[in-house]
């Protein structure tokens, strides 16, 4: 059942957008693809989603190829940035559109949900401000019978009122039936505690994929004088590290919890810090 | 309830300590029942697994129990097993970092008993002043 990736690459030209990704998603599990702005995030779900096509690499589901394979690709859905409806279609007759696609599309949801968040399902696509455009193909996220989700920054452009609505709505339908979610996102602290699994991504590169609890469980700030940290800090994971006057401070991920040498102080860091320690290097292009 | 998720302690011990606590403070009487994991994931934003963990590790406890089909209850006798878990935690927690604390500056066992006392006295009789 699980979605196995390996190897997936994808250049454009000499531009490496994703560099010999190693991906397991395993069924009903939240995870969250976290990466800076160009990241590579987006063109992992296309090619997931066998949207564009991939230089190398293979993608399958139970051992079977996802590419041009009907069959497989109808339990994956993506909701993405670039919209695929046409513009004049109504959002009502976009959901009963939706329905003959994919025969179990909870069309009753729909239009409670369409209710919960405002959304006049007689405006055409068109029509819709860029929120609610975001609001409408989370709608078909949700209540579409895939088993792998994969939403392409779910809240852009959404007020804090519907992001918390979203979120809510995503623990909900899930709760109710469990199914694989990917969320592609740069907004960690709202999606944190909603996590099964993180996936970082920077530069193309996979920075580290795992549960989050247990990622969180190994990850420390540690501050303590320059010289007992300079003896310690080879033993462990350094992410980041900095030093001011005769103190030096550091990111680091350990395997199980050695001891600290004295002087040494640890403390406990957010999603949001390790994520931040692990994209440093990148820069818009 | 309350979450604070800065890290400092794990989500499923956090969800834990938070229904212990609303069972202390009286939210939920013995014999009541608490609210369920998707209720909990629902409000809190927490992933289901991880409220279903801080669950289990209060029917281990005995703290609540699962009824088939209808929920979590808590159990008979709950109040006080969360006190004694709570006496246990504040000795480690606060009286082990308190003797050390105490030894790195060269006190005592007497003067830290000594100190002990004066703060007693001092919170008794000072802490309903205003100035």
């Amino acid at each position: 059942m699980a979605l196995i990736i390996k190897k997936l690459t994808k250049h454009a030209g000499r531009k490496m957008l994703l560099h010999s990704a190693n991906l397991t998603f395993e069924p009903e599990t939240i995870y969250g693809l976290l990466g800076r702005n160009g990241a590579g995030k987006s063109t992992l779900l296309n090619m997931i989603a066998d949207r564009i096509p991939r230089s190398s690499g293979e993608i399958t589901i139970d051992g079977q190829s996802v590419h041009e394979n009907d069959h497989v690709l109808q339990r994956f859905f993506l909701a993405s940035e670039d919209n695929l409806y046409p513009a004049r279609e109504r959002v009502n007759n976009l959901f009963k559109t939706t329905k003959q696609l994919y025969g179990e599309f909870d069309v009753d949801y729909a239009e409670y949900l369409a209710k919960a968040f405002g959304l006049n399902t007689r405006t055409s696509f068109g029509r819709l401000s860029t929120g609610y455009r975001t609001i409408f193909k989370d709608i078909i996220a949700l209540c579409v019978p895939a088993d792998y989700i994969m939403l392409d920054e779910p809240v852009l452009g959404l007020d804090a009122g519907h992001r918390e609505l979203f979120y809510r709505e995503l623990i909900t339908t899930y709760a109710d039936r469990p199914r694989t979610f990917i969320i592609a996102t740069h907004l960690i602290e709202e999606v944190e505690t909603i996590l099964n699994n993180v996936i970082v991504i920077n530069q193309g590169r996979i920075k580290l994929a795992e549960p989050v609890e247990a990622l969180m469980a190994r990850s420390y700030r540690l501050a303590g004088p320059s010289d007992a940290m300079a003896m310690f800090l080879p033993s462990v994971k350094v992410l980041s590290q900095s030093s001011f006057g005769h103190e030096t401070r550091a990111i680091v991920t350990m395997i199980g919890s050695p001891a600290l040498p004295e002087g040494i102080a640890k403390q406990s860091l957010s999603l949001q810090d390790l994520f931040v320690a692990l994209t440093e290097d990148s820069h818009e292009d | 309830m309350h979450f604070d998720f800065d890290g400092n302690t794990p989500l499923y011990l956090q969800v834990a300590e938070q229904i212990e606590e609303a069972i202390l403070t009286n939210g939920f009487k013995s014999g009541e029942q608490v609210p369920s994991t998707t209720e909990i994931s629902r409000e809190f934003h927490i992933n289901p697994a991880t409220v279903l963990k801080g669950m289990n590790i209060l029917v281990n406890d005995e703290i609540i129990e699962k009824r088939r089909g209808l929920g979590m209850f808590v159990l008979e006798g709950a109040r006080e097993r969360i006190t004694d878990k709570r006496r246990t935690q504040f000795y480690d927690d606060n009286i082990q970092p308190l003797i050390n604390a105490a030894r790195q500056i060269g006190l005592s066992e007497a003067v830290l008993a000594e100190m002990i006392k004066r703060g007693y006295a001092d919170n008794g009789t000072d802490n309903q002043k205003i100035d």
